[in-house]
């Protein structure tokens, strides 16, 4: 393997890009092992020779001792990377599974499907998994042991930015990008002949110019540029860990929840509104801030019938009225990819149904309820499922299990299905219980669950149900069986499920998130190198040799050796074609006399 | 309709496409084929002239290396020997190029007649995401080739191309239909398409990889046969084109992932949900970083760091299909 045999040779710098010989002898003196900070196993770090470890007897590790040595592991390249590979398959069982913060549902559901593997899997945690302590273990030791990468290798960019470019090697030969051309001086005398100091200022200038950090030794300059990538990578890292903080520390000040707001209706900023809360770690009451929203009107553009996709909802507005504390009410529109923001925090619209209004009349003839319930969309054209609760209903309570139909029609089996999302012929289908709802147990239901156990089915699909289901079309009154009421289906109303979120620390995850990426463009496009010009005063000439070294990738490396050579030749008058050789063909080695007023090509070799 | 009209062009513009494609994969083939009897031919030159040389001690040696030094021959953009063939393209190769830029051109336009038909972005369902980003592939292995020559690559090139384009229209095509609400923002014109350029990138990388690997094998001796390797670059030339087409690939992929958390937030109310979309690109993106810094580990460039470049594009390709179809999330735009 030509790789590991380079290695072996005592190659520390590998310019491996530019595909030139890096047996840097020379260079190893001025700069051994490149960066001495990075991690030991750094593909730049000095390898360890045979001899480090044989025939010494190490001393024994004290806790000290083994503290340092498991620092040195965890901070170490292969640490890192077992890591890094290690977060990608710990991430997986998390897309396998559905999770309690993005699909609660999805989680119950699990636990129906699959009794036997559910307990087995909830105790491994893999239903949280992002939260689990093994996937939380991996990153935090991730982190911690790229802080440990961080923290020397600032302080070794801090004196790298302050030292000077390293000596010039003794043979620049063995470099990548190494050219050299000898300069006839011809006798010429004056300002304009060409001596090495000369050649060495011009290049010293030139250098300077395009951004390199300059040092002149003798009769070369040796120069330095690219500070910046190492600058970015440590931004890009350092970033990385900003954003884990932030997520980590900022997200719990924050709080979202869940709000189903009927047309008509208005929603108010106070923890008892929510229909659901998440409160972050260091969430407090008084972080809600005041305001209020009341839903105006929600409406739906389908698509033509004309075009594909016929029937398909294209847009969803929700026309609001906002007030914060202090302010005046002002009309609003939500939109899905346009939240309201409003007192600190964002409302999104993120969900949307039909809502029935409906009055029941007891056995006893009393109105025992008349409220607009929300029905939960079920399919594409919103065939909606809802329960309707009476416990004031007399003599029994009643409960309802219903399915709303925008545009219902025969599915050809007798029952109904909707067709269209719009309302064209909306129909509202009840299965009717009687019975005691256990709301007065004290213990806490969903008001979109009827525990149809214990209840006395009255109509519906239900064998023991003395009718079928009660159908109605808005504005349409139905009797309850066994004399407990009527029911009156008033109409139809659009809900609109608004999400409130609050985080300020979203702001700074941003901004890290950005930091990170403008970090990473530079420590991946911004070539450091370093670059030699040599001038020797021979018996034949000026001989003027550039070479350079590769810190890092560097595919570009060789051709720009190149074009320094040629603008530098061009500066000293030696002809455009000539200086254009030189740059384009690395391995010619000729002798050159300066100048067109020198006269011939006089070539020597 | 002109909307179901301009559909239909569009869809005989792929399946013109497909078949110019075709015509181009097997003439990459052929030419792969010609490269091994090339390099079986060069090989017998040098061991005739390497015996010659034995016997005639003076001069020859200097003979011999001529003509092996003849076969790679120099390399577009300076010091570096590019890729076999260079300036002596074999005939086959000028073919399949040639089809290859026809059929780029076919395929465009049957990109641009479904934006039209559609009237926004031709990437909004799984079948338009696969008739975009293939011909993004092929552009960028264009484009790519303008800076060095892969044309070694191209019948790689074409296979995925041919396979991913057969797949996403014979079982994702969907009628044009509006985008739901949803997808209505800037955001798809932006996280998507550099989504399908980072894909571009990493596919040519895994094909470079692919490449390498073989390679290395080869260079050990522990591979016979095969012979139009030898007119391929070296493995670790490989390494060096994978690596820097990968970072480039990274590169877009970080910014897909910001740029999508960005969307997620206006959308869908938090930047961050561990939907299992969002795992898939997370876990993509950590294995490319893993990647990068392989090359950066003693005893992990080369062959070992290759794998985790091939398994990267395996897992971008995984999320593509298998997550789009089969796992229940928010990106739910297959439109199947």
């Amino acid at each position: 393997m030509a790789r590991s045999s380079d290695r072996d040779g005592g190659d520390a710098t590998r310019a491996s890009s530019a595909g030139a010989d890096t047996g840097l002898t020379d260079a190893d003196a001025t700069d051994v092992g490149g960066d001495p900070l990075r991690p030991s196993d750094h593909i730049d770090s000095v390898r360890p020779t045979a001899a480090d470890g044989a025939g010494i007897t190490q001393p024994k590790l004290g806790p000290l001792g083994y503290l340092r040595f498991f620092w040195r592991q965890l901070t170490s390249m292969k640490t890192a990377l077992f890591l890094l590979m290690l977060l990608a398959v710990a991430a997986i069982p998390g897309s396998l599974v559905p999770q309690r913060t993005s699909d609660p549902n999805g989680v119950v559901q699990y636990r129906t499907d699959h009794p036997d593997l559910f307990p087995v899997l909830d105790k491994l945690g893999v239903f949280d998994t992002y939260s689990s302590p093994w996937f939380s273990a991996v990153y935090l030791l991730l982190f911690i042991s790229l802080i440990g990468c961080i923290i020397p290798r600032t302080r070794h960019h801090f004196e790298a930015l302050r030292a000077r470019p390293p000596k010039t090697p003794a043979r620049l030969s063995r470099l990548a990008g190494y050219r050299s051309i000898t300069l006839e001086t011809a006798g010429g005398a004056g300002d304009d002949a060409i001596t090495a100091a000369r050649a060495v200022d011009a290049a010293r200038a030139q250098l300077k110019r395009s951004g390199y950090r300059t040092q002149v030794f003798g009769d070369s300059v040796s120069a330095e540029r690219g500070y910046l990538r190492e600058t970015g990578n440590l931004v890009f890292h350092s970033a990385l860990v900003g954003v884990l903080l932030t997520v980590g520390v900022g997200g719990g000040f924050g709080y979202s929840g869940q709000r189903v707001v009927v047309e008509g209706q208005t929603f108010s900023n106070v923890l008892g509104s929510y229909d659901s809360f998440n409160p972050g770690r260091w969430f407090d009451e008084t972080q809600l801030s005041p305001f209020s929203i009341a839903l105006d009107e929600f409406s739906t553009e389908y698509a033509p019938d004309t075009a594909g996709g016929a029937g398909m909802a294209t847009d969803f507005t929700a026309d609001v009225t906002a007030q914060a504390r202090g302010g005046d009410a002002e009309k609003a529109q939500i939109k899905v990819n346009s939240p309201l923001s409003i007192g600190g925090s964002n409302v999104y619209l993120l969900g949307n149904g039909y809502a029935v209004d409906v009055t029941v009349r007891d056995g006893e003839g009393n109105v025992a309820f008349r409220d607009t319930v929300p029905f939960l969309p079920q399919d594409t054209n919103l065939t909606s499922l809802g329960v309707i609760k009476v416990p004031d209903a007399l003599p029994d309570q009643l409960g309802m299990i219903g399915f709303f139909y925008p545009t219902a029609a025969d599915n050809g089996t007798g029952a109904l299905t909707s067709t269209d999302p719009d309302t064209t012929n909306p129909v509202l289908s009840l299965n009717v219980y009687s019975g005691d709802l256990g709301l007065d147990a004290g213990v806490p239901t969903s008001v979109y669950t009827l525990d149809t156990d214990g209840l006395t089915p009255l109509a519906g699909t239900d064998d023991d149900a003395q009718e079928k289901a009660v159908q109605l079309t808005p504005g349409e009154t139905a009797t309850i069986p066994d004399g407990l009421g009527t029911i009156t289906f008033d109409g139809v109303k659009r809900f609109a499920s608004f999400d409130i979120h609050h985080d300020p620390s979203q702001v700074w995850v941003l901004l890290f998130a950005g930091l990170s990426f403008a970090g990473l463009l530079t420590a991946l496009f911004v070539p450091r190198r370093r670059v030699w010009v040599k001038a020797t005063e021979t018996d034949e000439g000026v001989r003027l040799e550039y070479a350079g070294l590769a810190r890092g990738e560097d595919p570009t490396l060789g051709r720009a050796v190149g074009d320094i050579a040629k603008a530098h030749l061009g500066g000293l008058g030696v002809p455009a074609d000539v200086a254009r050789e030189v740059a384009d063909d690395p391995a010619r080695h000729d002798v050159e006399k300066p100048g067109p007023a020198a006269g011939g090509r006089g070539r020597k070799i | 309709m002109v909307t179901a009209d301009l559909a239909y062009y569009s869809l005989v513009a792929v399946y013109s496409a497909m078949a110019i494609y075709t015509i181009s994969f097997v003439a990459f083939a052929l030419d792969l084929a010609k490269r091994s009897g090339d390099a079986q031919q060069a090989a017998a030159r040098a061991a005739k002239a390497e015996a010659l040389a034995t016997t005639t001690v003076s001069r020859s040696s200097s003979g011999g290396s001529t003509v092996v030094l003849d076969r790679p021959s120099g390399g577009a953009g300076g010091a570096v020997p590019a890729a076999g063939g260079g300036a002596k393209a074999s005939s086959f190769e000028r073919v399949a190029i040639a089809m290859m830029l026809l059929g780029f051109v076919v395929h465009v336009s049957s990109v641009v007649l479904r934006g039209l038909a559609a009237g926004r972005v031709p990437w909004a369902n799984m079948f338009e995401f696969s008739l975009t980003g293939t011909a993004i592939i092929v552009g960028v292995y264009l484009a790519v080739q303008l800076v060095v020559n892969l044309r070694f690559l191209g019948a790689y090139v074409m296979g995925l191309n041919l396979v991913l384009l057969a797949i996403g229209t014979v079982n994702y095509y969907v009628a044009v239909s509006p985008l739901p609400p949803a997808l209505q923002s800037a955001w798809l014109v932006i996280h998507v398409f550099v989504a399908i350029l980072g894909t571009a990138f990493f596919a040519i990388a895994a094909g470079l990889s692919a490449a390498q690997l073989v390679q290395t094998k080869r260079e050990q001796s522990k591979l016979a046969g095969l012979r139009f390797l030898d007119t391929l670059p070296g493995a670790e030339r490989l390494e060096d084109l994978a690596y820097r087409i990968a970072l480039v690939g990274f590169v877009l992929w970080t910014f897909t992932l910001i740029a999508g958390a960005i969307w997620a937030e206006r959308a869908w109310g938090r930047y961050w949900g561990w939907d299992t979309k969002e795992v898939w690109t997370f876990i993509i993106w950590v294995l490319y970083a893993g990647y990068i810094h392989a090359r950066a580990t003693r005893g992990w460039r080369g062959a070992r760091s290759s794998w985790l470049s091939i398994i990267g594009f395996a897992a971008v390709m995984f999320n593509f299909s298998v997550v789009n179809v089969f796992f229940k999330g928010l990106h739910a735009y297959s439109g199947l």
